[in-house]
């Protein structure tokens, strides 16, 4: 047997997706030589993970996943190992080890490592036609079967459930979906949001079945039903199951590294061990809504995330400006924009304003005139002013009135804001214009 | 870089800018075609604000940080390194809205027939932008600055 390999890298990146390439990218801008490695076990150029769904309905094809040009690597002269697991991690000795057998030995590391599915303790769920809906094998072999199949249920409402439920429902499928809680999408919509967006699946032939869960999975080899608690069967030969992701820690079990639910890392993505730096859906990042750290598993804040990892991984100092839960979702056409929180905890202590016209619908959730929490349904289009008023914490008291308004834009905030936001000219940057001779003639005449 | 300013204080809010951008985005190029003729509809990418006395118009700044880039799901938005131009491949766009959430500037507009986000490109064909060049009372003026890095 050949002897196994040692590779030296300046910087070391776990994961090939939102935070990697994030953080790839950001040691390129500032540090053009430092040789930069990627591994993943997706053996694929790196993709847009949430275009999974249209790979399913078949609106993309695997190029048109693609999240940076094909020359990318060769571009940033990146060497991407991509088809490789790192099986260990030696923290003291600045080492990794592969799969193959492979050693790598690192400056500075990044962990993107993102998330699993969680598991349900359901019976069954070893049977044939049961699938998670989280990488692109999963939407290239639930695809190789949806044309031989007629019914599909779909475990779980949020986020990942729900773009599943839409896929299979598009590609012609009678599909159920199953949540335990009273309603779907429930951690990023309010009530009345998460009532729209199921009556929005319902008017597309699609069962939604909330307070219930799947407590059996029939069939022989392949699933056949789903038996739920309350005892009803139904029938189906594809089951998704899609009850949320946690952080993949696995190679940092055991390790001095801080963990919570996901690696907690400081305001540079720094975790607590010397070099060695975390982000996107393994992370525990700070959310500026909440004042503190915690998962937020969104593409924005991995990428975002990354970039600021990879920035203090080269040297130029960077703080990460926080993030939030923030979701722009569009389902059969009704558009969605929510951050925050969406739902308060305790009604007394935060201010509730809303407006529900004919398929437009707005919330705010307010403590202390400063925005927690948005909604937008239908009416979409200036959500990013509400969000940046809300990640500023700007006091909106004396203009509260106008924000639910539908003429609501920048010109509604206080002149101090927009003037700031327009930005000002320096004058000797100023392009004077050619005079406009024809007009004057014409005016002459 | 080009940007692209506007100054409040001499703006009539007469929306030409408006018209003329949308204009310059339609097949004819042609005010009357574009308007009456052509299906769908060119949108504009630029807004007239209005409350009171007071108005402007606003685009893309094409910002030297572009959240929205760095929040765009598929790699359809970029920051061009050459010209710092904020650009949209409609193509790869997959009509997500998520840098619609996150423009601080409300200046991305949804492009329902094609399923994408629709943005200033700053007039590619033109030496000077349209909303620039044919704003009556020069509330809107071009500058040509150093792209930050
Ligand atoms: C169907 C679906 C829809 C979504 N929709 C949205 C949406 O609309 N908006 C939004 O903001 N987010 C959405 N998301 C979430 C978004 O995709 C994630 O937040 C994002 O992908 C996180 O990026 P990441 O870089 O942290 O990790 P990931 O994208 O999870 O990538 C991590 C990579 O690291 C690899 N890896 C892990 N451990 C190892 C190891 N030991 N060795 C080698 N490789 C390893 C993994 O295999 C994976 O390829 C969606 C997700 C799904 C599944």
């Amino acid at each position: 047997m050949a002897k196994a390999r040692t590779l030296k890298t300046k910087y070391l990146i776990i994961g090939n997706s939102a935070g990697g390439i994030g953080a790839a990218e950001a040691i390129r801008e500032v540090d053009k030589a430092g040789s930069i490695t990627i591994v993943s076990d997706e053996p694929y150029h790196c993709y847009s993970r949430p275009l999974i769904a249209k790979y399913l309905t078949g609106e993309r094809t695997f190029e048109g996943m693609l999240f940076r040009p094909l020359d990318f690597y060769e571009q940033n002269a990146i060497d991407a190992r991509l088809g490789h697991t790192v099986t260990g991690l030696g923290l003291d000795k600045r080492t990794a080890a592969l799969e193959s057998g492979e050693r790598i030995t690192w400056e500075r590391l990044l962990i993107a490592s993102g998330g699993v599915p969680i598991v349900p303790d359901t019976t069954g769920l070893d049977k044939r036609g049961v699938f998670n809906f989280i990488s692109l094998d999963d939407a290239r072999a639930i695809s190789e079967l949806v044309d031989s199949a007629t019914k599909a249920v779909v475990i779980g409402g949020g986020l990942i459930g729900i773009s599943a439920t839409e896929a299979l429902s598009k590609r012609g499928l009678e599909v159920t979906v199953v949540e335990m809680k009273d309603r779907i999408l429930n951690t990023i919509l309010d009530e009345e949001a998460s009532r729209m967006a199921a009556e929005t699946l319902e008017n597309a032939g699609i069962r939604v079945i909330t307070d219930n869960t799947v407590a059996e999975i029939m069939g022989k080899d392949w699933v056949s039903s789903v038996v739920l608690s309350d005892g009803e069967e139904i029938p189906c030969s594809l089951l998704v199951v899609a009850i949320g992701v946690l952080p993949r820690i696995d190679l940092v079990q055991g390790a001095d590294i801080k963990v919570n639910r996901g690696i907690v890392v400081d305001r540079t993505m720094a975790t607590n061990y010397p070099d060695v730096y975390a982000c996107g859906d393994v992370s525990e990042a700070y959310d500026f809504v909440l004042d503190t750290n915690r998962l937020t598993p969104i593409w924005p804040n991995a990428h975002i995330g990354g970039r600021v990892a990879g920035y203090n991984m080269a040297g130029v100092r960077t703080e990460y400006p926080g993030g939030t839960a923030m979701n722009s979702l569009n389902y059969f056409g009704l558009d969605i924009a929510a951050a925050g929180i969406a739902t308060p905890p305790e009604k007394n202590v935060y201010e509730c304003v809303s407006r529900r016209e004919d398929g437009t619908y707005k919330k705010l959730v307010m403590k202390d005139d400063i925005i927690l929490g948005m909604v937008c349904i239908g009416d979409i289009e200036k959500s990013g002013i509400l969000y940046s008023l809300m990640k500023d914490r700007v006091n909106v008291r004396k203009f509260k009135g106008a924000l639910l308004a539908d003429n609501f834009g920048l010109v509604s905030l206080p002149r101090r804001l927009w003037r700031e936001r327009l930005g000002a000219p320096q004058p000797e940057q100023v392009v004077e214009l050619p005079e406009e001779e024809e007009m004057e003639d014409v005016m002459d005449e | 870089m080009k940007k692209i300013y506007v100054r409040e204080e001499v703006c009539m809010g007469c929306g030409l800018c408006r018209v003329y951008c949308q204009t310059e985005h339609s097949r004819s190029k042609d005010i009357i075609k574009a308007f009456k003729r052509e299906t769908p509809r060119p949108l504009p990418r630029i807004r007239v604000e209005r409350n009171g006395e007071t108005c402007f118009s606003i685009q893309c700044r094409h910002c030297d940080e572009p959240v929205c880039v760095y929040s765009c799901l598929t790699g359809a938005m970029r920051k061009d390194p050459a010209s710092g131009t904020v650009t949209i491949d409609a193509d790869r766009c997959t009509g997500c809205w998520t840098c619609i959430l996150v423009c601080p500037y409300g200046a991305l507009t949804r492009d329902e027939n094609r399923k994408a986000v629709a943005k200033c490109d700053l007039c590619p064909d033109q030496e000077v932008p349209v909303c620039v060049a044919n704003c009556p009372n020069e509330a809107l003026v071009l500058t040509i600055e150093e792209i930050a890095h």
